[in-house]
């Protein structure tokens, strides 16, 4: 699709250069994602071993390693590390700052100072979280008042370390609206663009648009815990179910800021190991866009019993249930592209059909969530915690694994072990199947989430999903060694080894410095794969 | 094994028809993308690096279909989820009262009569039930499994849900939403009596709390009180730690406390745990004791510390 040469003798990897100021200055793009894709990973390793203590706490009633409040401090740190360090930011900073100039056919970013800018404040935040750890919050990931306004532990340091991630957040999201908007290499009209694009152009719309409602939000948190004005206490006249309408009103469109990076990245890797173009491109392109919208209207489905109105809860469960139509619709497009394909299961591949597979039963279980009846009984049990997890890691980590195992020769140059990679693949399939499954029997018995302890009758159903917890983490450990082994034991990587049309492969293997010697011309859309003149179907 | 609680509220019943009705969609829908997913990855799988592939980009028709069916689908359960949703937020008439308090970390619940019990809810078989409820701190959630109901409890403002119990028996209470450190101990039980047991239970109290006042020794009502206002739940009698130190022997002797210091448990110090446990924490233990603040009498707290003196 493209025309273009890259003169060997003037190519010099983006990599070459070394020195911890060569990367903590940089504004070349790819440094950026690389930088982010180290900070999220490392925050997702840390918030992932805070989890298997929790599930080590819960493999029997009765105190097994943690106190209650050790255990609600460890619910806390897993929870806000996982999403407002690793997966918030995650998917879309990281591989969207690497690979949208790339498969735009840019040099860069429309802002490359104000990338580096996006990093500076993260680390920011990431540093004020680390410091709110001398006396680490117990609120929950939520924040709900009143209790977070009650509690003794820090609650101030770690909401604005979150604010500030939220500037970060809004930074990214506005550069990369604009240079998809404005940088587009010549031929490269909107449906031309790889579906990860229009993934990471929803994301954007979403992280421009809502997180400045949490900002604010938090912003009052901190103001009512400072100088004690009652906007949240009812003790003081405030309004407790306000602070949840704010909080939802961001943090649901979060979880497609969260899955839509995700939804990218499968769209991207399953044509190339099908060999078959993306099933109804344009309905997968549109519909990234009407979830994204459909996500603003929802949020109060998280408080069906919190005692808003009964008029309000049916509104909201109606339009909660128009998010399965364009979901459904992703799930049946993909699985249509392997019609008659030739499917290669690389490890890539594994990861993104684990997707469709996981997230399916993420999505589904939504469903019982979204209806009035069946969710004031399973909202906040174990049910609900099963849901999420199915559909964040089920949906957004197996993305982020895919999108690692996928681009990562294009990132590094070099090739990880492949064999390793699947026994990885089906250690962490088959440990995070045993870890939540039964949490969905746990929430429908009706054992409620955030709880350090429980009753004996669920003993034998949390002791299987720690036994799962622990093959997860192996999986997860195996999977990790392999990729830093592959960065100084691997095979040099080829430009192209996977034989992709899309623009991101055609340039050499790590990429120069400013991507492309000379801008290509594009020609057709990304998924040109298969004998045109077969047409049918 | 089963995959849902036992049934005993008359709605119960209903609400596990929505969810068997959703489960059977989700399964077929579920199982359907199973075998799409597998058999084309066993049967397309890569042969050779030339296999020949079609270029299908679409297809309408098909696109049409697998957008309108799942519409239909969800609108029908939304609207299923809806109308038994109606019903159990539409209490009826007669139903009766019973108000509930929920503070860090502890059920209280009034009764018309005058009564009042502390985790531990008691209703009539077959009566309907509206649960008043309001909280004193936080926000807490009343969630009874076997009923299918829950509800938060919020400062300010009351919320209420109804049931009408179907089943004599002892059923479990959670508090559903994260209140702080004794989160997981804020549990109650509801204790549904026929209606023959439940008059005996009004009047019986009545007469034995005529007695109390009227000259039931100290240690007996302080005993009385110690399984009445729950503090069985977490504290022994017989040396055994459970969620708090054990009562045994405890008066007279030194207590550590979490600062290092130690204290004799005297009159004065059981007194202080017991109406602001956080002043004066054990060493070993989590602040998850509940204040009992306004909710015990100073005669109340004489009677307790005089039981407390019977456990050597
Ligand atoms: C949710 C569990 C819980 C309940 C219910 C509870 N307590 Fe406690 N109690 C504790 C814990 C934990 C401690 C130790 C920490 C502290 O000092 O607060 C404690 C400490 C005490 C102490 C000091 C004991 C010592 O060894 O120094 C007394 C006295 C006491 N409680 C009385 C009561 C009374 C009376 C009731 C019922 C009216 C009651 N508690 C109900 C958990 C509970
Ligand atoms: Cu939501
Ligand atoms: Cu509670």
């Amino acid at each position: 699709m493209a025309n273009h040469t890259i003169a060997e003798t003037l190519y010099v990897p983006y990599l070459d250069e070394k020195g911890i100021l060569s990367w903590l200055l940089s504004t070349d793009h790819k440094r950026i994602g690389i930088m982010y894709l180290i900070s999220i990973s490392t925050s997702f390793l840390i918030a992932g071993i805070s989890s298997l203590l929790m599930r080590l706490e819960l493999i029997a009633p009765g105190k097994t390693i943690v106190d209650a409040h050790q255990y609600n401090v460890l619910f806390t740190f897993h929870g806000t590390v996982m999403v407002f360090f690793f997966i918030v930011p995650g998917l879309a900073a990281s591989l969207g700052n690497f690979l949208i100039p790339l498969m735009i056919g840019a040099r860069d970013v429309a802002f490359p100072k104000l990338n580096l800018g996006s990093y500076w404040l993260y680390l920011l935040g990431a540093t004020i979280l680390l410091i709110s750890l001398l006396k680490p919050a117990d609120t929950g990931w939520t924040f709900y008042t009143p209790y977070s306004i009650k509690t003794g532990t820090d609650v101030i340091l770690l909401t604005t370390g979150i604010f500030i991630l939220g500037m970060s957040s809004i930074l990214t999201g506005l550069n990369f609206i604009v240079t998809i908007h404005k940088l587009r290499a010549p031929g490269m009209t909107w449906h031309r663009l790889n579906l990860f694009v229009w993934a990471s152009y929803a994301t954007a719309i979403l992280q421009l648009l809502a997180t400045p409602v949490v900002g604010i939000t938090l912003l009052l948190l901190i103001m009512e815990r400072v100088f004690g004005i009652g906007f949240f206490d009812p003790a003081k006249g405030g309004d407790p179910i306000l602070f949840q309408n704010f909080f939802w009103f961001y943090s649901h469109p979060a979880v497609y800021i969260m899955i839509l990076p995700a939804f990218g990245v499968i769209s991207e890797i399953i044509p190339v190991f099908s060999r078959k173009p993306i099933f109804g491109y344009k309905a997968m392109a549109y519909s990234l866009l009407a979830i994204a919208l459909i996500s603003f209207l929802v949020w109060a489905h998280h408080m069906f019993v919190s005692g808003m109105s009964e008029v309000a809860a049916t509104i909201f469960s109606f339009l909660t249930m128009l998010v399965a139509i364009p979901t459904a619709i992703k799930v049946f497009n993909w699985t249509a592209t392997l019609y008659k394909g030739s499917i290669q299961l690389h490890s890539a591949m594994l990861y993104a059909l684990s997707l469709i597979f996981l997230f399916t039963i993420g999505g589904l279980t939504g469903v019982f969530l979204g209806s009035l009846a069946v969710d004031v009984h399973l909202h906040d049990t174990y049910f609900v915690v099963a849901h999420m997890h199915y559909v964040m890691i089920g949906g957004t980590v197996m993305g982020f694994f895919g999108a690692l195992h996928f681009w990562y020769p294009k990132m590094f140059g070099k090739m990880f072990n492949e064999k390793v990679a699947k026994v990885a693949w089906a250690l962490i399939f088959i440990g995070f199947n045993v870890t939540f499954f039964p949490q969905f029997i746990l929430g429908t018995l009706g054992m409620p989430r955030r709880y350090a302890d429980y009753p004996p009758e669920f003993h034998s159903l949390h002791e299987l999903s720690t036994i799962g917890s622990l093959i997860l983490g192996i999986g997860v450990f195996i999977m990790t060694v392999n990729l830093l082994r592959g960065l100084t034991n691997g095979e040099k990587a080829p430009e192209n080894p996977y034989n992709s049309v899309s623009l991101e492969w055609q340039v050499p293997s790590p990429p120069p410095h400013e991507n492309f010697e000379k801008i290509p011309v594009v020609t057709d859309y990304p998924y040109v794969y298969g004998k045109k003149n077969t047409q049918e179907g | 094994m089963n995959w849902l609680p036992e049934q005993a509220s008359d709605f119960a019943g209903r609400v596990d028809t929505v969810i068997w009705f959703v489960t059977i969609i989700s399964l077929i829908s579920f199982i359907l993308i199973t075998i799409g997913l597998v058999y084309f990855a066993i049967k397309y799988r890569r042969r050779s690096e030339n296999d020949e592939t079609p270029y299908i980009t679409g297809n309408l028709f098909l696109e049409m279909l697998w957008t309108v069916i799942p519409s239909i689908l969800v609108m029908v359960i939304f609207v299923y989820g809806f109308v038994v949703y109606r019903d159990m937020r539409t209490p009826p008439q007669d139903a009766l009262e019973v108000n509930v308090t929920g503070k860090q970390w502890l059920w209280q619940f009034q009764y018309q009569n005058g009564k009042s019990t502390i985790n531990e809810l008691y209703v009539q078989q077959d009566k309907p039930v509206k649960v008043v409820m309001r909280s004193d701190d936080v926000i807490h959630s009343f969630f009874v499994p076997a009923f299918r109901v829950k509800q938060d409890l919020i400062g300010g403002m009351y919320t209420y849900l109804w049931f009408t119990p179907t089943k004599v028996g002892i059923f479990d209470l959670y508090c559903a939403e994260y209140c702080g450190t004794g989160h997981s101990a804020m549990l109650g039980k509801v204790i549904v009596m026929s209606p023959e047991a439940y008059d005996r239970w009004e009047k019986g109290e009545e007469e034995e709390e005529g007695k109390a006042v009227a000259g039931l020794p100290p240690d007996q009502l302080g005993e009385k009180l110690y399984k009445e206002r729950g503090c069985n739940a977490c504290h022994s009698i017989d040396g055994s730690t459970l969620v708090g130190p054990t009562w045994k022997g405890l008066f007279g002797h030194e207590v550590s406390l979490t600062d290092g210091s130690t204290v004799t448990a005297d009159e004065n110090y059981i007194r202080q745990s017991i109406l602001e446990p956080q002043a004066k924490m054990v060493k070993g233990f989590g602040p998850v004791m509940p204040a009992f603040k306004g909710i015990l009498s100073d005669d109340d707290v004489a009677a307790i510390i005089a039981y407390i003196k019977t456990l050597k």
